[in-house]
């Protein structure tokens, strides 16, 4: 078992074009730090040294972390994660 | 180029003058693969502004959702300015997330003129496009260019 992590069209440079990439931790952030090991670079599309960036969504189980714990929300085999770039402008 | 359909494009027009003075905001969800804009969506601006617009994070899931069960891609995304020209803000530019999406920009400024224009956003770099309004998409030759 695993978390599986669905990436989103423009962080797929990242994964090698895969839609979806495996990880683990029992946190967000542990499982970021995991995925990013396998995918340089996706780490700092989804975080800033203040947490996840503003402008890119992260669900757990459908559930924005935001209304969860942000990166301390914790985690575990069989949860799907999602990341989705905000829709948003001036 | 953009192609869009005449009554999608009334849609989006429709949307954007009914929403002002605030921003309005959408997608025209196609075929993966077909750049066919085919099902209108219109979105909640979760920021209910004048200046600022952004779909709400659980419509933003839901959406994506639908459209990955379709085999669909967001064609358009679009969004009204109220008070400047259709034209992207420094902000669109720099949120702009969707290399593939055409980006429709409608200005309400004038009450009894819309400016509809469309834009790729790639990389920070935008690329102003024809947009070309046809009757139904399935037609071979534009009807018009969509200009006022």
């Amino acid at each position: 078992m695993s978390i599986e992590v669905r990436i989103p069209t423009i962080l797929r440079q990242y994964t090698g074009g895969e839609k979806a990439v495996e990880g683990s931790g029992s946190t967000l952030a542990e499982l970021i730090d995991d995925i990013e090991s396998r995918h340089a670079g996706l780490r700092n599309r989804l975080v800033d040294e203040k947490g996840l960036r503003r402008f890119v969504n992260v669900y757990l189980n459908d559930e924005d972390v935001r209304f969860l714990g942000g990166l301390e929300t914790s985690v575990k085999d069989g949860d799907n994660v999602t990341v989705l770039p905000a829709v948003a402008g001036g | 180029m953009l192609r869009i359909d005449r009554a999608t494009y009334d849609q989006i027009v429709a949307h954007a003058r009914r929403d002002h003075p605030d921003e309005a905001c959408g997608v025209v969800a196609g075929p993966a693969g077909t750049d066919r804009p085919e099902r209108f969506v219109p979105m909640l601006n979760a920021a209910r502004s004048p200046t600022f617009y952004e779909f709400d994070s659980g419509d933003l899931l839901r959406l994506y959702r639908e459209m990955d069960d379709r085999d669909e891609e967001p064609v358009v995304i679009y969004h009204s300015h109220t008070a400047t020209e259709a034209y992207p803000s420094r902000t669109d530019v720099s949120l702009a997330q969707e290399p593939g999406a055409h980006y429709v920009l409608v200005s309400t400024r004038e009450p009894d003129r819309t400016e509809f224009r469309s834009y790729r956003i790639v990389d920070g770099v935008v690329t102003a496009e024809e947009v070309s309004v046809v009757e139904t998409l399935t037609q071979a030759a534009p009807l018009t260019d969509g200009s006022p």
